[in-house]
């Protein structure tokens, strides 16, 4: 449990921040709350040189409203998505997913953008950002960009991001009708299963994470829907399930259906 | 009883615990200590090619690399228990070394270790020791280790079978038994392989004094006095007298730390080595890989009854998992502590189990929490009720009918077994009732059938258990097998001022000895609580001691105790007597003083303390002193027996199980401290339900466990656990001075089948009869789906 020698830099801005990175390149990692990255070093299972720091950073950490969206700065804790006003009446669905991560210490140091940059095919918030359709900005050496949550997440540790680009908020349209289900994993208690939907008038928007090695908007489940829970039956249509101590294909396909059922439901 | 003894006195040990100011063995930092880290293998059978440790030589701040090639490579950890097979031949115990030379017989057995000035520098070397191997078929299921063709662990014997044992009646008896029996219930399964998971994990510091020749040992074990001879006499052949074994502070053991590990002796040859302090502590990681798991038996079993519902024979084959060597006490385990206990609370007339005990490539087993006894339970309590369903009976009922009859060991005799044993007494009929009237037995069966009208799936599950502890007669183990005794030694020394010292052999890591031994002194001896001092885990301190396991501190080491305050209150009455002026026969002890009876005039414990070392006024012919040495050996084992009952409730689309209730009411003899009872029933009682629900060490092919971190290795958290609602018989030792039986396993022994059989019983009318533990979400539905 001792990690590999490695230099540690705190960045005091975001554009700091994206000159070290390009500086240090595929040597640095950037850390946040640490929750990901470190225990992954602990068993030297990554070894960066660097680390840059940017938990620091001010404006980051910032829940904020602007044009009838929700801007969530990429620093914000799980706790303070969990606890926000704004997003208790306005984003309901991602302060559900934020109560349903780890413990109060994971809770209290873990992050909004750490969890989308780490993709972790068990991670909670992946479903709730796709059912959201969220942004991710992002900037980098060659500046600011939006990358559409559809395009974010590209496979299992995958993402859109440059090596030289981080995330520094998230924007939300406003949710009013959202649930998120999840099925605890015993031991870890990351998700099984976890299923977002977002529903405004006859229609839906489903995001799966934990089913696939990518997290992704079960189309068929919103094809299907008219009103009725029935449409959870889609839940795994054209989707290659993955299979695991905890739950093989066909348990964990029955169980994707079973939680979107539920979120349809609720 | 007395001012402290029965009360819910707080534990004193907690004021250092609770603030973080408890000293365990990685936290002692001695000066000049060097620092150490293990190359081990990654492959669970491997022949090692080759070991270079050339550039981790030069790597900055290394002091040392040892490997199987260096002298430490010659010596082995020898085993505590021989277990020979019903043939006659010996039993197969095969050398284990410190270091491995050329075979790898599992995943994490050390080939190398790197000292260094900091533990950094030792990680980061260790990464450079180079070995080649050559990767071999490896085989962790122990059945399978004894199918024809199977991988060999050790390359010397013809099969992987360390013994083949019976006990009881004659198998074909048996047999014939069955075979005309009325019905018979048959059960084939699993009790699968957990990890221990201590909070703290194994530490080790070594400090080889050179002006003294003197080594002192700061270890994490249940045993210090059976490690440092096991250390001194049998691996590095060193003078016993020249090693201190400290022991104090212990973060839980629950049977993975009575074993002798490699990794003590090792690091004590290494300090006279370096001629500096060394030190080593496990990370999570390697405890998965290193410390002594529990279970692994592959069962088979059959129970006949006749047409009421009597049981007539019991018939049962096991395969029991020894792992890639033979650890302290892994023999005894699925044999004399789990055949010994076949007759459970049943008058079952004739019974035979045999065990094969194989080696398979995969890390020890050894004592976990019951040992043995919970494997026993979980057999005779599942069956049974798997027996009720099929027979149309009511799993309570069954019970009743197949009970041993009331017997308190003093008017009437104990129970002898078919398996060896006598029970000492027991009332099992009268646990069985509290626990039914706690639960609200026919309230439930009327909810549980409601609840199916709605597709809600309620279960109740029942355990009566027995076990036995307070380990135990020194002869009768001797004539099993054991290479030990397992009596223990109780020194009370008064001091002039008439405060009292009280080193026990006994060992606490968790169990609050130090509370518990201070009430019954002060009572025993009519002083304040305050008075007494328990001292334990030092060899320099305590004369001898085998330790704590088998719930055997209060029942053993607490008789020890007893013994020497009888030898300090007849010493103390001769002083007192010679002061008062009068005749011994004619004192009263009573509070604290001796009073010539019928009189007021006294002396008080303080002053006759006082005395005894400044023998001015004195007895004629009596030495000076207060301070009295004993040992006790107990003249049987103590049986605890109790009842528990859960109430579970399955979500019937995922086959999640809820525990909603689990009531404990346990008969454990006198209680000392009902606030500790309850707490080691509770911890029991989670461990046990962790067992049913969550734990399982899971292995692949290839031999590596494949969840070997808290990722993936489920332990049971506080929202998995219902309030545990706990109630006592008491039914006394009727051998020991306390009459006490023992609390430590008890909760995990008598759990686990009680959770399973409540799972099953919420399923019973969808045609299940019985789930693999543990009982995962998925285990369910799948099962829901046949
Ligand atoms: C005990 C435990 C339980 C947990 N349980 C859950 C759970 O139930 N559900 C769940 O979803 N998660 C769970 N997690 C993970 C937790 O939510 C992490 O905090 C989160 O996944 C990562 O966020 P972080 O801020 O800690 O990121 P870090 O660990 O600091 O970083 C993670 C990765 O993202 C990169 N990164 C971080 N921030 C940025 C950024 N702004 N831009 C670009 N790259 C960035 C880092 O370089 C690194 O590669 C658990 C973690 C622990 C330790």
């Amino acid at each position: 449990m001792i990690p590999a020698k490695f230099d540690y830099i705190k960045a005091s801005s975001v554009s700091e921040a994206v000159d070290l990175l390009d500086k240090h390149g595929f040597d640095a990692k950037i850390l946040s709350g640490g929750h990901s990255l470190i225990p992954a070093m602990k068993l030297r299972l990554n070894r960066p040189e660097v680390l840059i720091d940017i938990s620091g950073i001010s404006g980051m950490d910032s829940i904020t409203e602007e044009g009838g969206e929700i801007v969530i700065g990429a620093n914000c804790t799980h706790h303070d998505i969990a606890t926000s006003k704004l997003v208790n009446d306005d984003l309901n669905i991602l302060a559900q997913t934020a109560k349903a991560i780890g413990d109060i210490q994971v809770r209290n140091r873990g992050t909004l953008g750490g969890s989308l940059a780490h993709a972790d095919p068990a991670a909670d918030y992946p479903a709730t950002v796709l059912a959201c359709d969220a942004t991710v900005v992002a900037e980098g050496k060659k500046g600011q960009r939006s990358i559409p949550i559809s395009d974010f997440f590209q496979g299992i540790f995958t993402t859109a991001l440059e090596d030289d680009e981080i995330i520094t908020s998230i924007r939300f349209p406003k949710v009013k009708n959202g649930n998120y289900q999840k099925f605890f994993q015993s031991a870890s208690r990351f998700a099984v299963v976890g299923v977002a939907v977002v529903k405004s008038g006859n229609e839906v928007k489903v995001g799966i994470t934990g089913v696939a090695d990518t997290p992704y908007r079960a189309k068929g489940v919103e094809n299907a829907y008219n009103g009725s829970a029935d449409a959870a039956d889609h839940a795994v249509d054209n989707v290659e399930v993955m299979s695991d101590h905890f739950a093989d294909v066909e348990y964990r396909s029955h169980l994707a259906k079973v939680m979107t059922k539920r979120a349809l439901e609720a | 009883m007395g001012k402290f003894v029965g009360k819910a006195v707080k534990r004193r040990e907690d004021a250092r615990f609770l603030k973080g100011a408890g000293t365990y063995t990685d936290d002692i930092k001695l000066p000049k200590m060097a620092h150490t880290a293990f190359v081990r293998s990654p492959y669970a059978h491997a022949n090692v090619l080759s070991i270079d440790i050339e550039e981790a030589k030069n790597e900055p701040g290394v002091i040392a690399i040892y490997t199987g090639n260096d002298a430490c490579g010659e010596f082995g950890v020898p085993c505590g228990w021989q277990v020979d097979f019903k043939n006659g031949e010996t039993m197969r115990e095969p050398a284990h070394p410190l270091l491995t030379k050329d075979k790898i017989r599992h995943v994490g057995e050390a080939v190398a270790i790197v000292v260094a000035e900091t533990l950094e520098q030792a990680r980061d070397a260790a990464e450079m020791v180079m070995v080649d191997y050559e990767e071999l078929l490896a085989v962790t299921d122990p059945k399978q280790a004894m199918e024809a063709g199977a991988p060999l662990v050790h390359d010397q014997w013809e099969d992987n079978a360390a013994f083949d044992w019976c006990i009881g009646n004659d198998r074909a008896e048996v047999e014939a038994a069955l075979e005309s029996a009325h019905h018979v219930t048959e059960m084939e399964y699993r009790n699968h392989r957990v990890a221990p998971n201590a909070i703290e994990p194994r530490s080790y510091i070594a400090d080889y004094d050179v002006n003294a020749d003197k080594w002192t040992l700061y270890t994490s074990t249940q045993n210090p006095h059976l490690i440092r001879l096991l250390l001194c006499a049998f691996v590095l052949g060193i003078p016993e007298h020249k090693v201190r074994v400290v022991s104090k502070d212990v973060g839980g053991g629950f049977g993975s730390k009575i074993y002798h590990y490699t990794e003590e002796a090792l690091l004590t040859w290494i300090s006279r080595e370096i001629g500096r302090p060394v030190k080593w502590t496990s990370d999570r990681s390697e405890a998965f890989m290193t410390d002594a798991h529990g279970r692994d038996h592959v069962v088979k079993s059959k129970m006949g009854f006749d047409k009421d519902g009597k049981i007539v024979a019991h018939l049962t084959d096991e395969y029991c998992a020894m792992g890639a060597y033979l650890s302290t006490f892994a023999p005894a385990v699925p044999t004399y502590l789990h055949g010994t206990l076949f007759q459970g609370v049943y008058t079952t007339p004739l019974i035979h189990l045999n065990v094969i005990a194989p080696f398979t490539h995969t890390v020890v087993v050894d004592a976990y929490r019951g040992a043995g006894r919970p494997e026993a339970t979980y057999l005779l309590e599942r069956i049974i009720s798997k027996a009720a369903k099929e027979m149309g009976m009511d799993p309570a009922e069954i019970r009743f009918k197949n009970f041993i009859p009331p017997f308190d060991g003093v008017e009437e005799a104990g129970y002898q077994t078919q398996v060896a044993l006598q029970y000492d007494s027991g009332d099992y009929h009268g646990v069985l009732e509290r626990g039914l009237e706690m639960l609200g037995y026919e309230d439930f069966r009327k909810e549980q059938a409601k609840a199916r009208e709605y597709g809600k799936l309620l279960g109740v599950g029942f355990s009566s258990y027995i076990e036995g502890c307070g380990i135990a007669p020194s002869a009768v183990v001797g004539a099993l097998g054991a290479r030990a005794g397992l009596y223990e030694v109780g020194h009370v020394r008064v001091q002039p001022t008439g405060k009292v010292s009280v080193f026990t052999g006994a060992h606490s890591h968790g169990q609050g000895h130090e509370t518990v031994f201070a009430q019954f002194v002060a009572d025993k001896l009519g002083i304040e609580m305050d008075d007494v001092e328990i001292e334990h885990g030092d060899t320099d301190q305590v004369a001898f001691g085998m330790g704590t396991y088998g719930s055997r501190s209060l029942a053993v080491g607490g008789s020890a105790i007893i013994k020497s305050i009888d030898k300090i209150l007849e010493k103390g009455a001769k002083i007192a007597a010679h002061k008062l002026e009068a005749a011994e026969e004619d004192l009263e002890y009573a509070e604290g003083k001796w009073t010539v009876k019928g009189t007021d005039k006294s002396i008080s414990f303080g002053d006759v303390s006082l005395t005894a070392y400044v023998p001015h006024d004195y007895p004629e012919g009596l030495e000076p002193g207060l301070d009295f040495s004993s040992f006790y050996d107990p003249s049987n084992f103590t049986y605890p027996f109790g009842t528990h009952i859960a109430v579970v409730e399955v979500d019937s689309d995922t086959g999640k199980v809820d525990v909603k209730r689990f009531i404990a009411c346990d008969d454990v003899g006198n209680v000392m401290n009902p606030m500790i009872v309850d707490g080691q029933i509770h911890g029991g009682v989670v461990q046990g339900i962790g067992q049913a629900l969550l734990e399982e060490v899971v292995f692949d092919e290839a031999g590596q466990m494949i969840n070997a971190s808290y990722m993936d290795y489920a332990m049971p958290r506080a929202d998995d656990i219902p309030m545990i609602e706990t109630d006592r018989t008491v039914t006394p030792c009727p051998h020991n001075p306390l009459g006490v039986k023992g609390a430590g396993e008890a909760g995990c022994i008598g759990s686990t089948p009680a959770v399973v059989n409540a799972v099953v019983d919420a399923l019973a009318h969808l045609g299940v009869t019985d789930i693999q533990m543990p009982v995962t979400p998925q285990r369910v539905w799948k099962a829901m789906q046949n």
